[in-house]
């Protein structure tokens, strides 16, 4: 570790926590459908959306009517996007003659980017054209963004509202964070990836004479406008196969850090919005308070277990950290900062690879995505997800002193804890119940290409990205198959929905009841006890349900790495 | 639920229209107004042909050439289409090795390509970068540690003064952007176009 390593990392903080209020304000006020800077040039289009698809943005909708609302969008979505990769071959824009994406994967692709995961079964350069690229993924990584935002908004009404039976309307939700937040932040965004070297172009890939006179042909496309939005909708799909690990994809050190902050920046704020929302911004800098703690736990161990080196490579006397999979340019500090925000939110982009990780620092990454993306997480989505947290915290505290819990003047019933326990629960069944199985399958033992302890943490990996959404993999298993198509596509649905319908129901819920003052007995949750505590319960609960696999898996490979043994596949 | 299902149906194709292909038929022009070079791929052409691109490494073997880090990217076998074969620094298809720390493949790579290494310089440290793939397998740069180690050889390839190499190296070595983010390192393709241009070859590459 150096010191270099270490400032970059403090500024990285500083810039989101610097970019938390203001963002926060603004987007507060887009949600809340005041007027804002942009209202003169995008309100006539927002109205115009309206009046064609025949909605009355006045008219708000109870949680039912929402969650449906959520739903149809998503079945549409599905079917579009299904369509157009199974069409790509006979549609425009495909200048490499890629042929059409076959049934198993596109089933895959397109579950994978309407639940916001992108994971990737396929490699973009040689599987995608340009119209897939553009038409199919690029909109679904907007739309996808902004329904997290829509369902975080939604819950976040609940708990501001109260004595109502509605939440919001989930079409004027979702058509304000495209055109008011997502958009207007990516088209200077894709500018400045182009300036620092993103291609963004129409022309087919070049055929090139290197100096040895080999012919090189380089995959072209356009690039930047998706790489933009890829990281500020934590969606993480990248236009190659290896993602932003690609020279075209992240150039520089400098597109590097600023792809980072992009990643984090929205679920930052929206801890803010929570806090203006609900009427006390200090709830909201709480809640960022106890990310913050887990996600500079998560770096330091990374960046440690990173800047140590692996244990075939120290076993060969070599130093200067483990350099297997990762890019000159970033370095061991900036791709260890990288791999632990990627998971720490949803977004699975990627800009080393984590499979060639050492044992612990892959560990993070994973252990993150288990507690189910809440550190920061991914725009809105870990915004709900830590709240589900808050309430499982609430009720525990609210056990301790034998006390109906509240949380900002609402009483936090059985309803709620259900719906809760439910969304938390959701997500190891998928992730621990589908690696069971694929480690007994044959066709699920086909899959990793390590031996070992380290075969296993891939299987592990990839159903853990799919439930939580992520998308980055421990890109050694062989996931094009139908076996883990199919399997990690029920796992992204489950995770995907099984979290965000309960929210929906805490939503609503929590909108209908009365307010109850707060009374000497109630539990001030904007101080650093609370914040002790919502840490206390995450890694209570993630340390329960998941210490079993990490051992069977990272910790066991660091013991075995430590004592010089390796594992040779196929043996 | 009429309703609900029109209002889904057209604000779906409307979003799709403007963030699917107005917002990245925009963003092309707009780019290729202002950024037409790097819009279009950092390209580097010499003599009326393109030699690569700026941010693309290739894979340099001779002697006289400095060497990129080792590649993982694999191509279609000729052969067998359903296979791969090893095909370093292939921009078509882009991809890291994805052995784990504890792999025996990794470490007799490692293990092989070290032998190499010290027999070409035996006075210094072999600087990581040079024995591990890159997360692309198309890194652009090395590091500045990994160029000089490579100027024994190239030196005696080319016969050129190993001081004049350094010099070239040095000025070739781009610093931490703002000073502060990311590595040091060198552009293996721009250092050999200088190194072309220092002087032509004699003797075999």
């Amino acid at each position: 570790m150096t010191l270099n390593g270490w400032i970059q990392i403090a500024l990285y903080c500083a810039v989101v926590l610097a970019l938390v209020k203001p963002l926060g304000s603004y987007m507060t006020r887009v949600f809340a459908g005041e007027r804002t800077l942009l209202s003169p040039v995008l309100g006539p289009v927002e109205r115009g959306l309206y009046r064609v698809s025949g909605i009355d943005a006045r008219q708000e909708q109870h949680w039912l009517a929402y969650t449906g609302a959520v739903i149809l969008f998503h079945v549409l979505g599905f079917a579009v996007l299904y369509a157009m990769l199974r069409l790509q071959a006979v549609l425009p824009l495909n200048p490499a003659d890629q042929a059409a994406v076959a049934p198993d994967l596109a089933f895959n692709t397109s579950t994978s980017f309407i639940t916001n995961t992108n994971w990737q079964s396929y490699g973009g350069e040689t599987t995608l054209s340009y119209l897939s690229q553009m038409l199919g993924l690029t909109h679904q990584n907007f739309l996808s963004a902004a329904t997290g935002m829509a369902v975080a908004v939604a819950l976040i009404r609940g708990f501001a509202r109260a004595s109502t039976g509605t939440i919001g309307s989930f079409w004027v939700d979702v058509t304000r964070a495209t055109l008011y937040v997502l958009l207007p932040i990516c088209i200077p965004y894709t500018l400045f990836l182009v300036w620092q070297g993103i291609p963004q172009t129409l022309s087919p890939s070049i055929d090139a004479m290197t100096l040895e006179g080999a012919k090189q042909t380089i995959a072209l496309g356009p690039v930047a406008s998706q790489v933009a939005i890829k990281m500020l909708g934590t969606n993480g799909g990248g236009f190659f196969n290896v993602n932003a690990a690609h020279p075209f994809e992240n150039p520089t050190a400098l597109s590097n850090f600023v792809q980072m902050v992009s990643i984090f920046v929205i679920g930052a704020a929206l801890t803010n919005v929570f806090g203006r929302m609900v009427g006390d911004e200090r709830q909201g800098w709480a809640i960022l308070g106890a990310m913050g703690l887990l996600f500079v736990a998560g770096v330091a161990v990374t960046y440690w277990a990173e800047a140590n080196g692996g244990s075939v490579l120290n076993g060969f006397g070599l130093t200067g950290g483990n350099m297997e999979g990762k890019e000159t340019r970033f370095g061991i500090a900036a791709s260890a900062l990288f791999a632990v925000i990627t998971t720490a939110a949803s977004c699975g982009a990627v800009n080393a690879m984590h499979d060639s990780f050492t044992a612990l620092g892959g560990l993070v990454p994973l252990l993150n995505m288990q507690l189910g993306e809440i550190i920061i997480g991914g725009v809105g989505a870990g915004l709900y997800g830590i709240l589900i947290f808050v309430i499982v915290a609430i009720f525990v505290a609210g056990l301790m002193v034998g006390r109906t819990p509240e949380y900002l003047g609402k009483k936090i019933e059985a309803k709620e804890v259900k719906m809760a326990m439910l969304g938390i629960l959701c997500l190891p069944l998928m992730m621990l119940g589908f690696t069971a199985l694929a480690t007994v399958l044959p066709a699920g033992l086909a899959g990793p290409a390590n031996a070992g302890p380290h075969g296993f943490t891939e299987i592990l990996y990839a159903y853990t990205s799919a439930a939580a959404n992520n998308g980055s993999a421990f890109g050694g298993l062989t996931a094009n198959t139908l076996f883990y198509n199919s399997t990690l596509a029920i796992g992204m649905l489950v995770g995907r929905f099984f979290v965000k319908i309960p929210v929906l129901a805490i939503a609503g819920s929590l909108a209908a009841k009365k307010r109850v003052p707060a009374s000497a007995g109630t539990l001030p949750t904007h101080g650093g006890l609370f914040v002790g505590l919502l840490v206390g319960v995450i890694l209570i609960i993630g340390g329960l349900t998941f210490f079993p696999s990490l051992a069977l898996g990272p910790v066991v490979e660091h013991l075995a790495g430590s004592a010089g043994q390796t594992f040779a596949a196929g043996g | 639920m009429l309703r609900q299902l029109r209002a889904a149906l057209v604000l779906l194709t409307a979003l799709t229209v403007i963030t699917g292909l107005a917002y990245p038929l925009a963003m092309t022009g707009l780019a290729g107004a202002i950024f037409p070079a790097k819009a279009a791929g950092s390209l580097i052409e010499r003599g009326g042909t393109t030699v690569g691109s700026g941010l693309i490494g290739q894979n340099f073997t001779g002697a006289g050439y400095f060497h990129g880090r080792p590649s993982a990217t694999t191509a279609t076998d000729p052969a067998n289409a359903s296979k791969t074969v090893p095909a370093p620094y292939n921009a078509a298809n882009s991809s890291g090795s994805n052995l784990g720390p504890t792999s025996a493949a990794l470490a007799e790579r490692v293990k092989g390509d070290l032998e190499t290494l010290k027999s070409e310089n035996a006075a210094a440290p072999v600087p990581i970068d040079l024995v591990t793939t890159s997360g692309s397998g198309l890194d652009p740069d090395i590091s500045p540690e990994a160029a000089y180690f490579q100027v024994p050889r190239v030196a005696k390839s080319r016969r050129i003064a190993e001081d004049k190499l350094r010099d070239l190296v040095a000025s070739h070595v781009e610093g931490r952007s703002l000073g502060l983010l990311g590595e040091p390192r060198v552009n293996v393709l721009a250092l050999n176009l200088a190194l072309e241009g220092l002087a032509r070859p004699s003797g075999a590459l």
